[in-house]
């Protein structure tokens, strides 16, 4: 029964961490599908977060937080999409740089109001996301197993995990059962084909990163007004890069990237529940370990036991007519 | 009717219509001008393409023809001029608009989506409603009526990418016709094809033809043009200069009438003394990403002071073999032997190829052959960047790089004569004549040379001929891979001809013409198109 | 052919245009000041006088601009071979380890070869750890964006386990190293001319900024001057030509990224030996992604980067004054700016190639009077 109860914990655990993962992987996976390369995704995640933790802050409600979260990352991504699509620039610079602004303006923004280091007040329940209780869970928790697993698993997660899980299959079906779906992934591949069946390159395009943004602010504002209930400077701590490399090794398709983002979360709570244990020939796990467990994991996916990872064939690559 | 006068050519101009039709004319360009920065892409074309006929454009390499069609469809503007579909005047501003008016368009390198099936590129940008189930039933019914109408058959669900050339261009071609397109515009569309795949294609515009469409059909090869078209009109840099009836004239006149001058198709060459075996390859076999063999048992010498042609339709090994022979591409088996020695497994590479005496100008100088960013004389570098004579010690001397550069730039006679000048800002010619100076002037022992006059100016091509000639009279082996079947004839003293990764046969042009070498490329692979 | 970029004078393309864009970084910056309720002109001013406005500030101004140097070059030498390093801060702060190391245990070498060894240490473990990322792109293909910005934090986290538990003074609560000895530090300018009986108010300003100087010439040389630096433009301006030349640009790749780690160890020499004596936590603080600013905006040439550092050494020393002036433009205001910097230097360098091609083709079409 011990082991049951804390594989329950970990997993719930799991999905919470995971969460914020899910979300940035499917708006990086929206944005390179397309062909738009999106290293900003750290960056938006902090916007997001912020200006969540500003809008909740200021209104107490936790719709304002919402709006301003989603409609300042949406911003930031028509930026990134300007630079890359009108400006034909290095999409990696163009990410880099705006990850740079976010993480000196959230920061900048945030002590200029409130002096406490760029922290934001600690928002009240009443402006955050709750749990949310499916029915029927007193009921069945007296139920062996089957009742512990509906009460943590799968009930009493806030909207926004909830959001998260939905927008798997619902990139699936968009990207393949879709006219948007259809052209967005032949612009991955061969902007030129759509470009002279007719369709605009451009508007797809601005299209994708727009939904990018919608996603990947929604992963910052869950940072917020799920997790933590306030802002805090450089919050993000490299999910936005760990989402994209969980992008590629699930070679840019929703349901591996579900999976791969999962596992992360799994084995991030993992590890967080092993500190301080102590492991037969290691000894105590230090904690610089288990924080730097994450990144490692990444360069080890990326170091390529998953063999070649093709991205879209027009990914990062500027369309331009050719003469 | 008028033959091929001037007064056609200036009716022509003019817009009378001489065939006594009352239908107006398919499609009228008048006065159509595109400039592009300083180059006049178009100056002030007038074609007038009338209904139901198969019209040619014929021209060089630069010559203006695919910018004038991709105005036509839309991909770009026209600075001045007009436009008329069907006696109406129109504004074509995108492919959008260029459909609605009926127009389609096949382009030279396919626009289709790899990794899609063949449904899902004929169904893009015109899936009939935001869900694909929608429209897709539709559109398979249309694919199946096609099929049976022109005979265009293709499995709906088969992934383009794993298409054969032919069928790909077929999957093109309903694009279009699923469009609703009545004027089919074809830009080259046999550079990628077998003769005999041209041949079915040509048949299938026959029947299109029939069916009252019309059909623009741009090639730079005469023999097309007089065996298909009713009609056809030469352009020549940028201005369309004359248009005749196709069964009035002929090849000679045509390609006067594209250059400017009269043509020399042969380059003048004495006999040659092929000495002893230079190069030698023994069943090669190379395989690509995927493990396919491109390369699929190859087995030829090559001996000093021969020209070796190597003809093939693009796609069937070809470039795989030259990269293989210059270290490039790794064998999956097989040997290389050079001057009677076999090169061990960790020698193929181009380093150590160069240092064999074996000198490479590849099939594509923008990709491979030159660094295009790079002043002129850092480009002719390439390869031989390690050599002394750019200076001992750790540093390069500046003075040696600029006058090596200059050396080679006088030999062959690169123009402007500006060693620090940006590779990029060279035309096409002298960027090969930089390539080939940087490989010929290491006085190399084997010589591979890759479609050496591709987007080449008439006056850089005979140039480019003679010196090869000239390296081969020098005693040197020449390895020569073209799809030019005239430069191929032109300039080998023994052809063997690649097909599916083989060589399919070898003869003397003395001894073959472009129908026994074409039965030879189309070679026992030909999968059933 | 792709669409040309407008043809514009050469005076305009290497000094106009990338004056336009730094100006157009500040004046969004300037906004962003005003948004928070201050006086941008204030605010210059006290940033400018805090920098230059004496000795001491030029002094601490130069400090930081040896430190962009170093980074700026790190960054740059992989620009040239097509790579983006974003992972010099994780370089930098690994070298900070092999300068201790050898500082800690090679006390036997004689005299300021100890320093030397020290800043040769730096070199090495910066190079060392920049070299991972960059075999994983070689050889396995692993976007070094990515392995090299994971590698920042696993530098972090490797740092911070062994300033905590392996190299911590013994005693001491905070998680640095003893103190070096003497003769394993890079000298301060004020301290030289001191000597000489000229007296300069203390700053950290050291002989490191002499050795950025060296790097600057050498990375020159290297790049535009030599066989290796052929090879590593060819690979960074076209892989395949640079493979069809005979060149490897696996091993250029690491090549490259090991010079760029060991540049980026000259930052440990300017900060851990040239001023804090000891090797204390995150040390770097954000000067790794300064460089990637650096050397976009010296458009990853030397005599650029020279500049740049220059100038986001008085931003980060005017930032210092600026902050204590205005509390409410923090030290995260300079990180905005560098962003910003990041953005049209970078990724919008030719927004504003039109306006200003329009701009001097009006002035040039006058007629003369």
């Amino acid at each position: 029964m011990e082991w049951f109860n804390a594989f329950i914990v970990i997993f719930a655990s799991g999905i919470r961490l995971a969460t914020p993962l899910i979300l940035a992987c499917l708006a990086g996976l929206w944005s390179e599908r397309s062909g738009v390369v999106d290293i900003g995704l750290e960056g938006k995640i902090l916007v997001g977060a912020f200006a969540s933790a500003v809008g909740a802050t200021f209104t107490g409600s936790v719709w304002m937080g919402l709006a301003a979260g989603l409609a300042s990352t949406v911003v930031f991504s028509l930026i990134h999409g300007y630079a890359s699509i009108d400006q034909r620039a290095n999409q990696i610079v163009s990410g880099t740089a705006i990850n740079m602004v976010a993480d000196g303006l959230t920061a900048l923004i945030g002590n200029a109001i409130w002096s406490q280091g760029g922290r934001t007040p600690q928002l009240p329940a009443s402006a955050q996301f709750g749990a949310i209780e499916f029915p029927f869970v007193r009921e069945i928790s007296g139920v062996p197993i089957i009742g512990p697993i509906y009460e943590h698993l799968i009930s009493g997660y806030d909207l926004v995990t909830y959001t998260a899980f939905l927008m798997a299959p619902l990139t699936y079906w968009a990207l393949y059962s879709t006219r948007f779906g259809l052209r967005l992934r032949a612009v991955g591949e061969n902007p030129a084909a759509v470009d002279t069946a007719g369709v605009s390159v451009r508007a797809i395009r601005y299209s994708a990163v727009i939904i990018c943004g919608l996603l990947v602010g929604l992963a910052g504002i869950y940072l917020v007004l799920s997790q933590l209930s306030y802002f805090q400077p450089h919050m993000s701590a490299g999910r936005g890069f760990i989402a994209l490399a969980a992008l590629v090794f699930a070679k840019w398709r929703p349901w591996p990237a579900l999976a791969t983002c999962l596992l992360f979360g799994f084995l991030d709570a993992l590890a967080i529940r092993l500190q301080g244990v102590e492991l037969p020939i290691i000894g105590p796990v230090p904690v610089q370990a288990i924080e730097a467990l994450p990144y490692i994991l990444t360069v080890i996916l990326l170091a390529g036991f998953i063999g070649k990872a093709i991205p879209p064939r027009a990914s990062g690559i500027p369309y331009v007519k050719e003469r | 009717m008028a033959g091929s006068s001037p007064a056609m050519t200036h009716n022509a101009r003019m817009g009378v219509r001489n065939m006594g039709d009352t239908a107006p004319p398919a499609i009228e360009l008048i006065g159509v001008d595109k400039r592009f920065g300083l180059v006049h892409a178009n100056n002030s074309v007038n074609l007038i393409v009338e209904r139901g006929l198969i019209h040619g454009v014929v021209g060089e390499n630069g010559a203006g023809k695919s910018t004038l069609m991709s105005i036509l469809y839309g991909f770009y503007e026209a600075d001045r001029g007009e436009i008329r579909v069907n006696g109406q005047p129109v504004r074509i501003r995108s492919s959008r608009e260029a459909i609605s008016h009926g127009i389609g368009m096949v382009h030279q390198h396919f626009m289709l989506v790899p990794p899609l099936s063949v449904l899902e590129n004929v169904m893009l940008g015109a899936e009939g409603g935001p869900l694909l189930s929608a429209g897709a039933g539709a559109i398979r019914k249309r694919l199946g009526e096609l099929g049976r109408e022109y005979g265009l058959v293709v499995d709906p669900d088969a992934i383009v990418g794993e298409l054969s050339v032919g069928l790909q261009q077929r999957v093109e071609i309903l694009k279009a016709l699923v469009r609703g397109a009545e004027i089919l515009v074809l830009d080259e569309p046999t550079a990628v094809l077998t003769p005999a795949e041209a041949d079915q294609l040509f048949e299938m515009l026959r029947v299109l033809k029939r069916e009252n469409k019309t059909i623009i059909f741009i090639t730079h090869k005469l023999r097309e043009i007089m065996n298909l078209t009713d009609r056809v009109s030469v352009m020549r840099r940028g201005e369309m200069v004359a248009t005749f009836d196709t069964a009035k004239t002929s090849p000679p006149e045509l390609a006067d009438a594209m250059v400017g001058r009269k043509v020399i198709l042969k380059v003048e060459k004495g006999p040659a003394h092929p000495g002893a075996i230079a190069l030698e390859a023994r069943d090669l076999v190379v395989r690509d990403d995927r493990g396919v063999a491109r390369i699929d048992g190859v087995s030829f010498a090559l001996r000093e002071g021969e020209i070796l042609g190597v003809a093939g339709v693009a796609g069937n090994g070809q470039s795989e073999l030259l990269e293989a022979l210059a270290g490039i591409r790794p064998l999956s088996s097989g040997e290389i032997l050079i001057g009677g020695a076999p090169v061990p497994a960790q020698e193929r590479n181009p380093h150590h190829e160069r240092l064999r005496g074996v000198g490479h100008v590849p099939e594509d100088r923008h990709r491979v052959g030159l660094v295009m960013p790079f002043e002129a004389c850092e480009s002719a570098m390439l390869g031989f960047h390690r050599e002394a004579v750019y200076g001992k010690g750790l540093c390069y001397s500046r003075s040696a790089i600029v006058s090596d550069a200059e050396k080679k730039m006088d030999a062959f006679d690169v123009r402007p004569r500006a060693p620090l000048l940006k590779t990029a800002n060279f035309s096409g010619g002298n960027q090969q004549k930089i390539v080939l100076a940087r490989e010929i002037e290491r006085n190399p022992k084997i010589l591979l040379v890759g479609q050496p006059t591709r987007g080449v100016d008439i006056g850089a091509i005979e140039f480019i001929h003679k010196r090869i000639v000239a390296q081969r009279d020098a005693g040197k082996a020449v390895l020569l891979v073209s799809v030019e079947l005239d430069e191929i004839f032109a300039l080998s003293d023994r052809i063997i001809v690649l097909c599916g990764g083989r060589i399919t046969g070898e003869r003397r042009p003395e001894e073959t013409d472009a129908q026994d070498l074409g039965l030879l490329m189309a070679g026992v692979s030909e999968r059933a198109a | 052919m792709s669409a040309p970029l407008k043809p514009l004078p050469a005076w305009a393309d290497v000094a106009l245009i990338p004056l336009v864009n730094v100006a157009a970084a500040f004046v969004i910056s300037g906004f962003v000041v005003l948004a928070i309720g201050e006086n941008p002109l204030e605010a210059v001013q006290s940033l400018v006088l805090g920098a230059l406005g004496d000795l001491e500030g030029i002094g601490y101004t130069l400090f930081y601009a040896t430190s962009f140097i170093f980074t700026g070059l790190s960054v740059a030498i992989c620009f040239h071979a097509g790579l983006f390093n974003i992972g010099t801060e994780g370089q930098a702060y690994i070298g900070g380890l092999g300068a201790a190391l050898v500082a800690l245990h090679f006390g036997f070498l004689p005299g300021y070869s100890l320093a030397v060894a020290a800043i040769i240490g730096a070199a090495v473990f910066g190079a060392a750890f920049a070299a991972i990322p960059g075999y994983l792109q070689a050889y396995r293909d692993s976007h070094i964006v990515i392995t090299t910005i994971m590698f920042n934090y696993i530098a972090s986290a490797i740092m911070g386990y062994v300033l905590v538990n392996v190299l911590r003074k013994p005693g001491q609560m905070n998680a640095e190293t003893e103190p070096f000895r003497d003769t394993a530090l890079v000298p301060q300018f004020h301290e030289i001319l001191a000597h000489f009986g000229v007296a300069w108010p203390v700053t950290p300003f050291n002989l490191s900024f002499l050795l950025a100087l060296l790097c600057c010439l050498a990375v020159w040389l290297l790049i535009w001057r030599t066989r290796l630096g052929y090879e590593i433009r060819t690979v960074g301006a076209n892989p395949t030509a640079a493979v069809y030349g005979g060149i490897s640009p696996a091993r250029v790749t690491v090549i490259t990224t090991l010079l760029s780690g060991g540049l980026a160890g000259g930052v440990a020499a300017n900060i851990i030996l040239g001023d804090q004596h000891r090797l204390i936590l995150e040390f770097v603080g954000g000067f790794g992604f300064v460089g990637i600013a650096v050397a976009l905006m010296g458009r990853a040439h030397p005599v650029g980067i020279i500049l740049a550092a220059i100038l986001f050494g008085v931003l980060y020393q005017g930032g210092q004054a600026l902050s204590i002036d205005m509390p409410k433009i923090s030290r995260d205001m300079i990180v905005v700016i560098q962003g910003l910097v990041v953005l049209f230097a970078g990724a919008l360098e030719h927004m504003f190639r039109r306006p200003v091609a329009a701009l001097l083709a009006r002035r040039t079409a006058q007629p003369p009077i």
